[in-house]
């Protein structure tokens, strides 16, 4: 927690909330789906930044949830956004009951200046998600990809199953092109398809494990998820000799 | 704009008039911090009064306890929008700490440190007339690591990311000088019925 990268400048002029059109729904595993949205005023934005989503109801009553952008930065026109249903929600039930290609979304960002990374700033990269916890994680291995970056890159991927591997074509494409990005799945209720991959919840052994496939110390490591996974996950990656000071976080469900 | 289609699942209009703009109520207590919950053993706690990089007090967790002891309930506000209501804290008022080092505050502006390596920035007058604290406890019971334990600031009219976890030290500084957060975009003072979550707000 030393360097500072600052995102948004001190002074700059507020975020305006802008008015976002979804131009394209993907189912990506059952529960979760991912909007495009293009942008009247593009955004200029850092792999592991958020937006700010705000549905306003007729009688003015309003919701507004954070949500990590997953496109990479090169890719222009629309931004990406995963949205699980959540029972009980009332924003998630929205975009996967109501939305449709053509609504109009208000959002503004992006917004973030300390779990991000940028591809001059090298790696080794390791990355630990569960669940849309990947979601940030994915735009950064998208923009390392996009910039062509050597640096090496690792994601622990947790999910419940096989078919909840949210990006999995994409992550296992990336995977076997060999450009140093390497996947490892830790699937809590299915068994493996992949030599190297767990069936279990993360710990301190499947982070040395996987460290020991890292060539050299990491440079930067990033964890995404729950809390109760944040937590088990930085204190297996701190059992392992991770320094604390080196592991940044984002919870959610906060 | 109105979002096609959305009514929004709750109508409960806040009755109490105690939730800011843009905040919804919570019965739970997330938990949000930018690394991973350091776990502070209290033997090897401490807490340093600075002004500038002059350190002019110190306690350690035994001391530190002995001062006199305060106890707060109050609503907290949460940046990423949620809202908690009547919190009970217990800990030593930062105007009971500034006694006990017969400090006068020294400077307009304070740097709130933590064990973590974060900091945060509160103007000195909102820390004093008994708007905040260092608290010990949270609803009885000894404040949790997760939730900032052994010990976090508590300054509930302002944003909860003011509210430092793990705390060890205040800083008198000559000029207002931003945080962890307020370096990453976030507002300089944070105060939730202005809604002053980002730099500009």
């Amino acid at each position: 927690m030393t360097e500072t990268e600052s995102a948004i400048p001190a002074g700059s002029a507020a975020l305006r909330w802008q008015r976002a059109t979804i131009t394209q729904i993907l189912a990506r595993t059952p529960g979760i789906r991912s909007y495009l949205l293009s942008l009247p005023e593009p955004m200029s934005f850092r792999a592991g930044q958020h937006v700010d989503v705000r549905l306003t109801a007729p009688d003015g009553y309003q919701a507004r949830r954070s949500y990590s952008i997953a496109s990479a930065p090169e890719a222009g026109g629309a931004i990406e956004l995963v949205i699980e249903r959540l029972g009980g929600g009332e924003v998630s039930p929205f975009f996967h009951e109501v939305a449709a290609v053509g609504d109009a979304i208000e959002l503004r960002g992006p917004i973030g200046g300390h779990f991000i990374w940028s591809a001059p700033s090298g790696g080794p990269l390791i990355l630990v998600g569960s669940g849309s916890g990947v979601v940030p994680l994915m735009c950064m291995i998208r923009h390392r990809a996009a910039q062509r970056s050597t640096a090496p890159a690792l994601l622990l991927f947790s999910a419940k199953t096989w078919d909840d591997v949210i990006f999995r074509d994409e992550l296992l494409a990336l995977d076997a092109a060999d450009n140093g990005f390497e996947l490892v799945l830790a699937l809590t209720r299915d068994g493996i398809r992949r030599a190297g991959d767990y069936s279990r919840r993360v710990d301190a052994a499947m982070m040395r494990g996987v460290l020991a496939r890292v060539a050299s110390q990491p440079r930067y490591v990033f964890v995404c998820g729950s809390n109760p996974f944040v937590e088990s996950a930085s204190q297996g990656l701190i059992d392992a000799g991770i320094a604390a000071a080196l592991i940044r976080t984002e919870r959610y469900g906060g | 704009m109105t979002t096609r289609g959305f009514t929004g699942r709750q109508r409960t209009p806040d009755t109490t008039g105690r939730i800011p703009p843009g905040q919804s109520e919570t019965h739970d207590f997330p938990v949000l911090s930018a690394g991973p919950t350091p776990h502070i053993r209290t033997e090897e706690w401490s807490f340093t009064l600075k002004v500038g990089p002059k350190p002019v007090k110190c306690w350690n967790w035994a001391e530190f306890n002995a001062l006199p002891q305060t106890d707060v309930t109050g609503d907290i506000h949460c940046v990423t929008q949620w809202s908690k209501l009547d919190t009970a804290w217990r800990g030593v008022s930062i105007d009971d700490v500034l006694a006990a080092a017969a400090l006068t505050p020294p400077t307009k502006f304070t740097l709130v440190h933590s064990f973590d390596g974060y900091s945060t920035n509160v103007p000195t007058a909102d820390l004093i007339g008994g708007k905040a604290m260092v608290a010990l406890r949270y609803a009885g019971e000894p404040l949790a690591a997760e939730h900032g334990g052994p010990a976090r600031l508590l300054v509930p009219h302002l944003y909860f990311w003011k509210s430092a976890k793990w705390v060890n030290g205040l800083q008198f500084t000559a000029q207002d000088e931003a945080g962890f957060w307020e370096l990453r975009g976030y507002h300089m003072y944070g105060d939730p019925w202005r809604e002053q979550r980002f730099s500009g707000d």
